[in-house]
C-alpha cells in the first residue's frame, strides 16, 4: 500500500465555485452530498486518508526575497480547489480510485501524485 | 485557530545527489519539528516529481503533470494559525526559500450544509 | 402574554425538553464516541440552556425539534473544529469528522430520523454492557437515554444525588478504561444482549410503575420512555425478537391501567375494584396485537408468560370472570424457571382466586424468605379477611404498614386495617 495526493483543479464543486457559480442551496446540497457519498465509500474501504477543500483566496510567498502578493492570481481552472490522500497500491490504482471524484463530472480534473514516503 | 494549506513549488531537486538530499530532509525536519512542539503542525506531505493526470468528464488520463519546474506541487503542509497572515509570517521560516522556491498559502474551506 | 399560557408553554418545553435530550446525548454520543460522553451531555445542556433563553417569553418555534437540532449540530460542529475533546474519537464515523468535505453533511446525517434511531439503539446496547452492573445499566438509560437529571434519578431510586454522581463518575472511567464504545454486538451476541437490555427496560418500566415518586407526570414518563425504547428495538430487525414483543405487549397491558389505578383523592385502587371502562382500551387491543407478534419460534421466554397472563386480566370482562385456572397453569410455569419471589407471591393470589383461599395461605406460609416485603404481608392479610379471621388480618395489614413509605399504600393499609376493627 502506497499513499497518494489528489490536488483538484476546476469544476464546479467547490463551495466558493458553486457560490460564483451562482448555485441554489438545493444544488449545492447536492454537489456536497455527491462529495460525502464518494468519500465515504473510500472511507469504508480504508482507502481515504484524509482531504479537505480550500478556499479560492490565498496569498503567495515567492522566492529567497521571500515577497508575499495576494493570489492565487491564475486561472480559475488551473487554482486547486482541494486536495485528497488516499491509499492505493500503485499510481494506476489510485487514478481508477479517482476517477470518482465528482470534480470530473464538472469538467475539472485531477492531479495524482504519489507520496514520497519520508524516511530520515 | 483557523487551518491553512502550504502548496510548495521550486527549490531545489536533489533526487540526484543523496548528500544533499539528506542534509534537505534534515532542515526541513528541524523546521516540521518546530511547528510540530508548537502545535501548529496539522499534517503534511513530500510528493514524488511523477505523476498522472485525470481530466474532465470523459476522464481522460495522461502522464504528467508536464509543467516548469517552479510550478510543479513538490509537496503540502497543513498547520494551525490565527489567521492568514499569520500563516503567511510562519510559512517564511520554510527552507524552500533557500532555494528560490516559493508557498501558496490558502485557507481551508469550511463547508457549511 | 397571560400566565397561564407561559404555564402550558413550559409543560409543553419541558416535555419536550426531556425526550429530545435523550435522543441527542445518543446522537452525540455516537459522533464524539463513548469516551466523550460527558462533552456530549454538556453540548446538549448548552443547546437546551439556549432554547430556553431564545424561546423566552413564548416565543417557541414552530419547529421546536428542528431548531434544537441545528443548535445542537453547530455546537458539535465547533466543538469538531476546535479539537475540544478531550478523549480521542473513538466512533465508527470519525474519519469523517476530520475533513471539511464530510464534517458538515456527516453531522447533518446523524441528525436525520433514521440515523437517530440507530444511535439510541446503540446507546442502549452501550448502556446494557456486560461490564455494568444492572443498577449501573438503569443509570445509564435514565440519564442519556431519558434525559433524567441526577436528582430525578435518586428521587426515583430513593437514592441520594451523591451515590448516583459517584456512580457516573465510576462509570465514565470504566467506559476509557475498557474502551467500551457504540458499536453493535456482534451478530453471535445479538440476542444475548437484546435480552439483557429488554431486562433493563423492564426494570425501567417497574421503576415508573410501581415507584412511589411524589410526581405523577415522572412516574409516566418512565414508563412512556421504556415503551418508547422497546418500540425501537422492535422497529429493527436485529433486535425485534419475539421476546421484545412479549415486553411491549407487557407494558401495553400494565399502562392500559394508568387511568383506572388511583381514585381522585389519589388513593390506590386494587385491580379488582378498579371501573374496567377506565382501561385504555386501545393500549389493551396493541398488547393484544404485540402478544400475537410475540408468538413466534420454539422458546418460551419469561416475557411471553407475563405478557400473557397479563392479557387474560387485561381481556377479561370483569374480576369474577377471569379465568384464574389458565392464569394459574402459566404462574407455575414462570415460577419453575425464576427463584423471584413477587412471582410466587402472585401465583398465591391467583391460586386463591382458583382453589381456595386456605390453600392460598398455605402457600404463602411456606415463603419463609418474603416475611419483610409490603406486598407478600399484604397479601396475605387480603387473604385472612376474606376466610373471615380479621384479628390475624389485623396483625398483619399492621407489620406491613411500617414495611412501606409510600404515601398511597400507608392510605390504603390505613383502610384495610379499619376494615378489620
Amino acid at each position: 500500500m502506497e499513499k497518494f495526493l489528489y490536488l483538484f483543479r476546476g469544476g464546479e464543486n467547490n463551495a466558493h465555485d458553486m457560490r460564483d457559480n451562482n448555485l441554489s442551496p438545493e444544488e449545492m446540497q447536492t454537489q456536497m452530498q455527491k462529495w460525502m457519498t464518494w468519500m465515504k465509500a473510500l472511507g469504508e474501504k480504508g482507502i481515504l486518508v484524509g482531504g479537505e477543500p480550500l478556499q479560492v483566496t490565498g496569498k503567495q510567498v515567492t522566492g529567497t526575497k521571500k515577497v508575499v502578493t495576494d493570489g492565487p492570481f491564475i486561472e480559475a481552472k488551473e487554482i486547486v480547489g482541494g486536495y485528497l490522500i488516499v491509499n492505493a497500491k500503485n499510481i494506476d490504482e489510485a487514478v481508477e480510485i479517482s476517477k470518482g471524484c465528482p470534480v470530473l463530472e464538472a469538467d475539472g480534473k485531477i492531479e495524482v501524485r504519489p507520496i514520497q514516503s519520508m524516511e530520515m | 485557530m483557523e487551518k491553512f494549506i502550504y502548496l510548495f513549488r521550486g527549490g531545489e531537486d536533489n533526487s540526484a545527489n543523496p548528500e544533499k538530499m539528506a542534509k534537505n530532509m534534515q532542515v526541513w525536519g528541524a523546521w516540521m519539528q518546530d511547528l510540530q512542539q508548537k502545535g501548529i503542525l496539522a499534517g503534511g506531505e513530500a510528493l514524488k516529481p511523477t505523476g498522472k493526470q485525470v481530466n474532465g468528464i470523459k476522464k481522460v488520463v495522461t502522464d504528467g503533470p508536464f509543467v516548469e519546474a517552479k510550478e510543479l506541487v513538490g509537496g503540502i503542509l497543513i498547520v494551525n494559525a490565527k489567521d492568514i497572515n499569520e500563516a503567511v509570517e510562519i510559512s517564511k521560516g520554510c527552507p524552500i526559500f533557500n532555494s528560490n522556491g516559493s508557498v501558496e498559502v490558502r485557507p481551508i474551506q469550511k463547508m457549511e450544509m | 402574554m397571560s400566565s397561564e399560557k407561559n404555564n402550558d408553554v413550559h409543560k409543553i418545553v419541558d416535555h419536550l425538553f426531556r425526550h429530545e435530550a435523550g435522543k441527542m446525548v445518543s446522537v452525540l454520543t455516537r459522533i464524539f464516541g463513548f469516551k466523550n460522553i460527558e462533552q456530549a451531555e454538556d453540548v446538549v445542556q448548552d443547546t437546551i440552556l439556549k432554547a430556553l433563553e431564545a424561546w423566552k417569553f413564548g416565543k417557541v418555534p414552530d419547529n421546536p425539534q428542528a431548531w434544537l437540532y441545528r443548535a445542537a449540530k453547530n455546537k458539535a460542529i465547533d466543538v469538531l473544529r476546535r479539537q475540544q475533546l478531550k478523549y480521542k474519537i473513538d466512533s465508527d464515523i470519525s474519519y469523517l469528522l476530520k475533513s471539511e468535505y464530510t464534517l458538515a453533511p456527516a453531522l447533518n446525517e446523524m441528525f436525520t430520523e433514521n440515523e437517530i434511531k440507530d444511535s439510541q439503539l446503540r446507546m442502549m446496547f452501550a448502556c446494557c454492557n456486560a461490564s455494568f452492573t444492572q443498577e449501573v445499566q438503569i443509570t445509564l438509560m435514565l440519564k442519556t437515554l431519558c434525559g433524567l437529571s441526577v436528582k430525578e434519578i435518586g428521587k426515583a431510586f430513593l437514592s441520594n444525588e451523591e451515590t448516583i454522581q459517584k456512580r457516573i463518575y465510576r462509570t465514565r472511567e470504566k467506559i476509557r478504561e475498557e474502551n467500551i464504545t457504540l458499536d453493535y454486538p456482534g451478530a453471535d451476541a445479538m440476542t444475548q444482549r437484546t435480552d439483557a437490555v429488554l431486562k433493563t427496560l423492564y426494570l425501567l418500566f417497574n421503576e415508573g410503575y410501581h415507584s412511589s415518586h411524589p410526581e405523577k407526570l415522572i412516574r409516566e414518563d418512565l414508563c412512556e420512555e421504556a415503551m418508547r425504547l422497546c418500540l425501537l428495538l422492535i422497529e429493527n430487525p436485529k433486535t425485534n425478537l419475539p421476546q421484545t414483543n412479549a415486553l411491549l405487549a407487557l407494558m401495553c397491558y400494565h399502562v392500559s391501567r394508568f387511568g383506572a389505578r388511583l381514585d381522585d383523592k389519589g388513593l390506590i385502587i386494587l385491580l379488582k375494584d378498579q371501573n374496567r371502562n377506565q382501561w385504555n382500551k386501545f393500549l389493551i387491543e396493541k398488547g393484544n396485537e404485540y402478544l400475537s407478534y410475540s408468538a413466534v419460534g420454539n422458546v418460551v421466554h419469561d416475557f411471553h408468560l407475563e405478557a400473557s397472563i397479563a392479557s387474560i386480566y387485561a381481556n377479561a370482562t370483569s374480576y369474577e370472570n377471569t379465568n384464574w385456572k389458565l392464569i394459574l397453569g402459566m404462574y407455575d410455569n414462570l415460577l419453575s424457571r425464576t427463584n423471584n419471589p413477587m412471582v410466587a407471591i402472585n401465583r398465591a393470589v391467583v391460586l386463591g382466586e382458583a382453589e381456595g383461599y386456605n390453600k392460598a395461605i398455605t402457600e404463602l406460609e411456606k415463603l419463609k424468605t418474603c416475611t419483610e416485603n409490603c406486598y407478600y404481608n399484604t397479601s396475605l392479610a387480603e387473604m385472612y379477611m376474606k376466610v373471615g379471621d380479621k384479628e390475624t388480618a389485623r396483625k398483619i395489614f399492621g407489620k406491613a404498614l411500617e414495611l412501606t413509605s409510600s404515601n398511597a399504600e400507608i392510605e390504603l393499609i390505613r383502610r384495610k386495617i379499619k376494615m378489620c376493627s
